[in-house]
């Protein structure tokens, strides 16, 4: 078949298309992040069930299982809506290269099976498995929610650092998908990374609503055992994050510096070249910045001296939107730190004095550390993605070369962003019912006349 | 011969979707009309949307799956499908969106006051879905997808005659099967009159859909001649005649009251259809391109029939296990029917401090690999050394106890404070 079928079209929305599917995008993973972590957080609150005895682990792991099956729900539509898109959207794209990547998503959709499968045997199964077995059904959910993204990120690895492939007439042949997606280098720092961001997004969010309970003065058993767990997986997670980030950062210098230099505003190949934190790119240089000399080289190569490559090395038309890139960049690394210091903070209280922080302004930088950690995560991948521009496959194929011939995308984007924007309050109104759910109603199952009488969180619930 | 195994897959995750799918998307059909029977409106709408919750979401999945083979063996095909019927597939794609959703929410909502609103939202999507996805299917089985980035009528590739008859016919297959199903779910909750109520409701979605499959062809004959010559000759009537036993069967079972063989050729009948479509259409995938000429390298099918071979090992057990405790009634919600068992605790040994260090080597080492070298296995030390620092720390942070912490510093009055607040209020 030829591929000139699939000859560039003339999209006058491109544009609008990478909106789209950024919204999309930054709608879903969040979802993911929940995907990766909560799993893994509700099973070891079950877990210290199992093991201690002690009930009210066996409702907060019930509790928090039931708000994970519930965003689990809306990460399977969202999700749909993302394979749709690269279709509806991409179709010059999924042409060309569906053989050579395409391997990863069949793989992914049997982990979505897998966990979809297990989440509802885990969530419908509380009362009716034995404990034992119960809590085996919750582990495939956990390896699932790793390879799922595990799979999809691969994908994104290729994106950035194609390989397995020839091209002939525009379209790829002689794929080998196995090279392409896991014979990549480049992909395992993107995976690791995102992997990590998913325990601090899921663990800074969770422990966000504890943190004001806390605040108002609920500071029972359950509150402190719930807060414990989110907290120390978030804490843990935004402590190794920036060595992560380091070797993000030099994977990127050595693969894509083109990339790198947008992401610093650095149009001409320099040594010993300054980081500029803050202020704006001009086309030249970046001014109202604070200038650290010779940071960027040692940050990129580990060496103050080492040079490092500008924007002028690529043709005006290959270099992506500096200042998005550079922004979301700053964004996503000052976020980082913070939350690396919320995280050191938690960390040094509780094993130093073996115990939870005391300071209400710790709990009040942990409720504005959730929705940060989201900004983060979405910066970071606008980082990464429209860092990639303009290739949709990294010095293969222009996003242009992708886009779909047909007509009514600002319908469509329209449509989006309003079911979107339904979607997010519903998610928001879901999550607060959640919370208003008085804690014994959530467990009918707990025998009457057991120790576990969490009083004063039930009382203060019931007070409320 | 292996260009033929990835189309092989796609039927058979387009007949599971079809069935198992189509019967979740049938409840909302029912939720929308749930009147008629001697059981309240109120009661009928309850049933169908419980009777889908543990499984709606796995039985979504086969869509996924479906997709994913697709563009992965077919890259040219999917790519003209999705550009040219952009407008029925972005539909289906705001009709899931709002369907998980509204399910999702609706879950939470037993008392508020906008369940209706949010039910309705849901059974809507429930209709729209399934005849957005039918069209599609007109539309690629009458020949209207051109190879090519958006080559066909935006419009008229899937708003004609064959796409509006699948699309319908996709609507009342589903609510045929969801009623066959409901009423076998009815009867395992022991509830006779809503048991009764979906019995009668599937012996006349069964008619309708019966005679929808035999009219449509009526449809097919003057829209679609190529469809309709290939649909009544050969393998492809050899598929119409098993529909339309496997429909006549279940109609007797209804009638008879047996939902066990009932609830098997419901699904035999639907995907035959499903069957006799690719029949017809072997092997031409679009107009002028085969399976063969549409099908990728050899590397990227055997690396994709691996795939799902590997993958379908771990799949089939998953799903025997899912179905068989959802149809012995073990995910239903409702009361409990195990007591909860008292597990007996053990305290755990309190390894606190050689944990602690071991923690700190391993973060100390991973950060030295992970920042000062650079090559590939100082990267998988590093990590797998991060890895035990994360699992270690955790452990030891998220297990330590209050007391532990009040007794090693002795303080007391901290949490005394904490108490005292809470029994203030």
């Amino acid at each position: 078949m030829s591929g000139s079928a699939f000859a560039p079209v003339d999209q006058y929305y491109l544009l609008q298309a990478r909106q789209m599917q950024a919204l999309s995008f930054a709608v879903h993973i969040p979802l993911v992040c929940f995907g990766i972590a909560f799993p893994l957080m509700v099973l070891f609150a079950e877990w210290r069930y199992l093991q201690s005895g002690d009930l009210l682990f066996r409702t907060l792991a019930r509790r928090w299982s039931k708000v994970m099956l519930a965003l689990f729900a809306v990460g399977v539509v969202t999700g749909t809506i993302l394979s749709f898109e690269l279709g509806l959207l991409w179709p010059g794209f999924m042409a060309a290269f569906g053989n050579v990547f395409g391997l990863a998503f069949a793989l992914e959709g049997f982990s979505f099976f897998v966990e979809a499968i297990f989440i509802a045997i885990y969530v419908y199964g509380w009362d009716r498995l034995p404990p034992r077995r119960h809590f085996l059904s919750g582990i495939p959910v956990v390896i699932a929610g790793v390879t799922g993204s595990l799979f999809v990120i691969s994908v994104n690895g290729w994106m950035n650092n194609p390989g397995g492939f020839a091209l002939e007439n525009g379209v790829a042949v002689d794929a080998n998908p196995w090279a392409a997606l896991f014979g990549n280098s480049y992909f395992w720092h993107e995976f690791v990374h995102m992997y990590v961001a998913g325990y601090m997004v899921a663990g800074f969010c969770v422990g966000g609503v504890y943190a004001w309970d806390f605040l108002r003065g609920h500071r029972g058993r359950y509150e402190r055992a719930a807060l414990a767990i989110a907290l120390s997986a978030a804490a843990i997670a935004s402590v190794l994050q920036p060595v992560i980030g380091d070797w993000a950062a030099r994977e990127v210098a050595k693969k894509q510096p083109i990339k790198l230099a947008a992401m610093e505003g650095l149009a001409q190949t320099t040594s010993r070249a300054p980081e500029h934190l803050l202020g704006w790119y001009n086309g030249q240089t970046v001014v109202y910045g604070l200038e650290i000399p010779g940071l960027l080289s040692l940050l990129a190569f580990h060496n103050l001296n080492a040079t490092v490559q500008g924007l002028e090395t690529a043709p005006p038309t290959d270099r992506p939107p500096v200042n998005v890139v550079r922004l979301a960049f700053q964004t996503m690394a000052g976020i980082g730190t913070l939350l690396a210091l919320i995280g050191f903070a938690f960390l040094y209280v509780r094993f130093r004095k073996g115990r939870l922080p005391h300071s209400r302004w710790f709990y009040r930088a942990v409720i504005v550390a959730g929705p940060l950690s989201l900004i983060a995560l979405i910066a970071g991948w606008v980082t990464t993605e429209v860092g990639r521009q303009p290739w949709v496959v990294y010095g293969f194929m222009r996003t242009s070369e992708a886009v779909t011939g047909a007509g009514g995308l600002p319908i469509g984007y329209a449509t989006l962003v309003v079911v979107y924007l339904g979607l997010a309050c519903a998610v928001v109104w879901l999550l607060l019912r959640f919370r208003r759910l008085p804690l014994d109603r959530s467990d009918s199952s707990l025998p009457s006349g057991s120790e576990f009488t969490p009083s004063p969180a039930a009382e203060a619930f019931r007070a409320r | 011969m292996l260009a033929d195994v990835p189309i092989i897959l796609i039927l058979v995750g387009l007949a599971a979707y079809t069935v198992l799918a189509g019967a979740d998307f049938g409840a909302g059909f029912w939720i929308l009309f749930p009147a008629g029977g001697r059981t309240s409106p109120a009661v009928t709408r309850d049933h169908a949307r419980h009777a889908i919750g543990p499984v709606w979401e796995a039985n979504h999945v086969w869509l996924i799956f479906v997709l994913v083979v697709c563009w992965t063996a077919y890259p040219v095909a999917f790519g003209s499908i999705m550009s040219t019927l952009s407008v029925p597939l972005f539909v289906a794609a705001i009709g899931i969106i709002l369907r998980g959703a509204s399910y999702a929410l609706r879950g939470q909502l037993d008392s508020a006051p906008q369940r209706r609103l949010i039910e309705n939202i849901f059974a809507l999507s429930s209709v729209l879905t399934p005849f957005a996805l039918g069209t599609v299917v007109g539309a690629i089985a009458s020949g209207r997808v051109p190879v090519g980035n958006a080559r066909g009528d935006l419009v008229t590739s899937w708003l004609n005659p064959t796409s509006v008859l699948i699309g319908a016919l996709a609507v009342a297959t589903s609510s045929y099967l969801a009623a066959v199903y409901l009423a076998a779910d009815a009867r395992r909750l022991v509830d006779r009159t809503l048991g009764f109520d979906f019995r009668a409701r599937a012996l006349w979605a069964g008619i309708v859909a019966g005679a929808l499959a035999l009219g449509g062809l009526v449809v097919v004959r003057s829209d679609a001649r190529l469809l309709f010559e290939e649909l009544t000759t050969g393998g492809g009537l050899a598929m119409v005649g098993l529909s339309a036993a496997a429909g006549l069967a279940t109609l007797a079972s209804v009638w008879a009251g047996r939902l066990g063989p009932a609830r098997v050729s419901a699904a035999l009948a639907v995907a035959a259809i499903v069957g006799g479509w690719s029949v017809a259409q072997h092997p031409r995938l679009l107009p002028g391109l085969t399976i063969g000429q549409a099908a990728a390298g050899r590397a990227t099918l055997t690396a994709l029939v691996l795939a799902v071979a590997v993958g379908a090992i771990v799949l089939v057990p998953s799903l025997v296990l899912l179905f068989s405790l959802f149809l012995r009634g073990r995910l239903d919600a409702g009361p409990v029917a195990a007591p909860i068992i008292d597990v007996p605790g053990t305290k755990l040994a309190d390894r606190s401090r050689p944990l602690l260090g071991f923690a700190l080597v391993c973060l100390v080492v991973g950060t030295g690999l992970m920042v000062f070298a650079d090559s590939g296995w100082t990267r998988v030390v590093g990590i797998t050394c991060l890895c035990a620092f994360a699992v270690s720390a955790f452990m030891l942070s998220a297990t330590m106890s209050d007391a532990q912490g009040n007794e090693r510093r002795g303080n007391r009055p901290e949490y005394a404070k904490f108490s005292g607040q809470e029994e203030q209020r």
